[in-house]
């Protein structure tokens, strides 16, 4: 480009661009004129949906884009929030013009293959092997907690390619063509009756060479990429004073009277000042955020959020006497969201479990602040240094 | 509205910061609690007049700063940082704030010689007063003054004019004895104040300006919890990394670690609700700020004395002995979670102001 594009100018583009289009009817076809535009992601390069330009302009594409086709942040989440920004960092030329055009779009779904039986908060553990086999890679393993896989085209996999040297030093990072033979996805039941996951079986999967991301042994670093861009999505939206996971407990114990305890009450005006001090907390780090100040405070969020969630909800079920005896449905059937407003209590606490495991769990949260933020000495690792197959499995 | 810091709020914490790192090491501290005064006049002077933090709240018009809530956070955060023995909290804000909602010429005068650090003034109520519940005392107004005693005040032992409500107004006396308690807190003890037929002069005619101060101060205090947790946890997380057993140190252990993560934690949203109070009474004790200062009295009480007790376990036994000054933390602490009402009253107070009725 030959001028910079600034906040006027990034506004006059899609103004004109949506005038230009509003006679385009199907969505994806909106998508795809946007993404070719440079208006998809205006920080990535001319070509691959941007405009080269500062990452800030998004914001301002985006609110002048509403009310038009959008992509679906939920579907199309690991891809747009982990996949891509992979891609780019890490993966060729090639593969860049293969895939983030289709995954922008929505016309190709990822999912992310990472988590293993055998490795969940030790994610350097994965034991899913990747044998070469000339200009193709054999793939055989099993993946865990995959949401998505089941709409997927794409996933994105490290499997560990080199069994001989130490576990951060062995793995390989691939985009896994989940149509592959071999690759069989079966839903993952949980605790709340549905199946929100899947587990991934990988049987002979066979990869071309030129699905690899990275070096060979260069899978941690990569996936670094990843799960960094993971991180940059907490924080959460701005709400009112008994906004947010209080809200549905706040509208019970107000319509109910009945129902009221003191016991309960005592109990429910504790949660209530937790929520506040956890929401102004978000809200003060938004603002350290919009004034260029990050802080070791985001990371607090997800640590205060998952254990407020789980108080408030199991305070509901007990709050709601019989209908907290009751459960809306077991039936098992996959499900795309997670409704922590629009379903009943008993649903909500069971969810709530999850929180404080998902996405890093709460002990391993804690030990990341004690280490990052406050500077503590880390633990004595035994797993180091020594290579992979010889670690205790 | 603003949960941050501004650069002029920055600017006094450095001042206020660095006048305590001169003259109020813990050392200081520990060495004067057992002497005749715990107060320390010569810090105060300083503070009051070098720094001007005695006039922070009051009006430029009447010779103070004309600064806010936001200010005199900044510097409670310091001093309870410090646990420094000085009367802000009792004379720059809880006497000040009920002169200040007085009005009167009266109080305007007193307010003049407050602000220039000349004086120097208490509330003649008991520390534990709870300002939704404030109570009376057994002051009386008889033909030669004023006679009552009024236990448990902060601040009285170098106070030149006592504030003391009786019935509908409040008096200024300035003939009193000060008989100072054995106190669990020893940075800021309590006074049994006795006053035996004292002239006085009436500064407010109505009875309002006294819980007033005292919810407005309980906002305020949020900030000093702050201070006092936020030293226990930098002093913790020091001594965890420094202190080795089982040749390591002792912070590379996670029973200790998360505890810490835990606490710093705790502290992130104490700062987040005590910034809050701070803001919101800017603009005086509306309903909003009203709960503001519940919620981050419930909050930051709690906290501190969480932080103290943590920092006194995690020391081991050096945590223990009168020599480490973490107990002088602990201390102020647990009197702080006492002072103004505790957090179980500021919780019932939400009841009201968050809508979340009691049951029938």
């Amino acid at each position: 480009m030959s001028t910079k594009l600034d906040a006027t100018s990034a506004r006059e583009r899609v103004r004109a661009f949506v005038a230009a289009h509003r006679d385009v009817t199907d969505r994806v076809g909106f998508l795809r004129a946007r993404f070719d535009a440079g208006l998809a992601w205006v920080h990535f390069p001319e070509g691959l949906g941007g405009l080269g330009a500062s990452r800030d302009l998004q914001e301002v594409v985006d609110a002048e884009f509403a009310g038009t086709p959008q992509p679906d942040l939920g579907k199309q989440g690991v891809g747009l929030g982990m996949a891509a920004p992979t891609i780019l960092a890490c993966g060729t030329d090639a593969q860049r013009r293969r895939f983030l055009r289709p995954l922008w779009t929505g016309e190709e779904i990822w999912c992310q293959l990472f988590s293993e039986p055998g490795a969940g908060s030790d994610l350097a553990a994965v034991a899913t092997r990747a044998v070469r086999d000339g200009d193709e890679w054999v793939v055989d393993g099993q993946k865990v907690w995959t949401s998505g896989a089941h709409h997927a085209r794409w996933g994105i996999l490290i499997a560990r390619t080199d069994p001989d040297v130490p576990k951060h030093a062995g793995m390989t990072y691939f985009v896994c063509d989940m149509a592959a033979p071999g690759v069989e996805v079966r839903p993952l039941r949980q605790i709340t009756g549905e199946a929100e996951f899947n587990e991934v079986f990988l049987s002979s999967v066979r990869l071309a060479d030129d699905l690899r991301v990275g070096g060979v042994g260069e899978g941690w670093r990569v996936a670094q990429t990843t799960l960094m861009n993971e991180r940059v999505a907490i924080g959460g939206e701005p709400v009112e004073p008994g906004g947010g996971p209080i809200g549905p407990v706040l509208e019970t114990w107000r319509t109910r009277p009945d129902l009221r305890t003191h016991d309960l009450h005592r109990r429910l005006l504790a949660l209530w000042v937790d929520a506040e001090a956890t929401r102004l907390a978000a809200a003060r780090f938004r603002e350290q955020l919009a004034a260029g100040l990050p802080g070791p405070e985001g990371s607090a969020a997800k640590l205060a959020f998952s254990t407020l969630n789980q108080r408030l909800s199991g305070l509901d079920v007990e709050l709601n006497r019989e209908a907290g005896l009751r459960y809306d449905d077991w039936t098992f059937r996959r499900s795309d969201d997670v409704d922590m407003f629009g379903r009943d209590a008993g649903y909500r606490y069971l969810r709530a479990k999850g929180n404080s495991i998902e996405g890093g769990t709460s002990e391993i949260l804690r030990t990341v602040i004690a280490e990052r933020v406050l500077g503590l000495p880390p633990e004595p690792r035994t797993d180091k240094n020594v290579p992979w197959k010889g670690l205790p499995r | 509205m603003s949960l941050l810091y501004t650069e002029q709020e920055q600017d006094l914490r450095d001042a206020v910061r660095a006048v305590l790192a001169d003259r109020c090491s813990a050392n200081t501290v520990l060495a004067r609690v057992e002497g005749d005064l715990p107060y320390d006049g010569d810090l105060w002077r300083v503070l009051a007049r070098d720094v001007g933090v005695a006039g922070l709240l009051v009006p430029e018009s009447l010779g103070g700063a004309g600064a806010s809530s936001r200010e005199a956070a900044v510097v409670l955060e310091e001093l309870g940082r410090a646990v420094a023995p000085v009367p802000f909290l009792t004379s720059a804000v809880l006497a000040t704030t009920v002169l200040l909602r007085a009005g009167t010429s009266e109080a305007g005068k007193i307010l003049g010689d407050l602000a220039a650090g000349a004086t120097t003034a208490a509330v003649a109520v008991s520390l534990a007063a709870d300002p939704f519940r404030p109570g009376g005392n057994d002051v009386v107004a008889e033909d030669g003054g004023l006679t009552g005693v009024v236990p448990c005040v902060a601040g009285a032992e170098v106070a030149d004019v006592l504030l003391v409500p009786v019935g509908d107004a409040v008096h200024a006396v300035t003939e009193f004895t000060v008989d100072t308690d054995v106190s669990l807190d020893l940075t800021r003890p309590v006074a049994t104040v006795t006053l035996r037929a004292a002239q006085s002069v009436r500064v407010a005619d109505s009875s309002d300006a006294v819980p007033y101060a005292l919810a407005y101060t309980a906002g305020l205090l949020a900030s000093e919890q702050l201070g006092v947790a936020e030293w226990c946890l930098d002093t913790t997380v020091a001594y965890a990394k420094e202190r080795t057993q089982f040749a390591r140190p002792i912070g590379s252990f996670q029973a200790v670690k998360h505890r810490l993560a835990d606490l710093w934690l705790d502290v992130v949203r104490a700062r987040a609700v005590a910034r809050n109070a701070a803001d919101q009474l800017t603009g005086g004790l509306t309903d909003a700020a009203r709960t503001a200062v519940a919620t981050a009295q419930a909050w930051c009480s709690p906290v501190a004395v969480h932080a103290a007790e943590e920092c006194v376990q995690l020391h081991g036994g050096i945590g223990m002995t009168w020599e480490h000054p973490a107990h002088l933390y602990l201390k102020r602490a647990k009197a702080d979670s006492i002072a103004l009402g505790a957090a179980g009253d500021h919780r019932d107070a939400l009841a009201g102001l968050a809508g979340v009725p009691a049951p029938a």
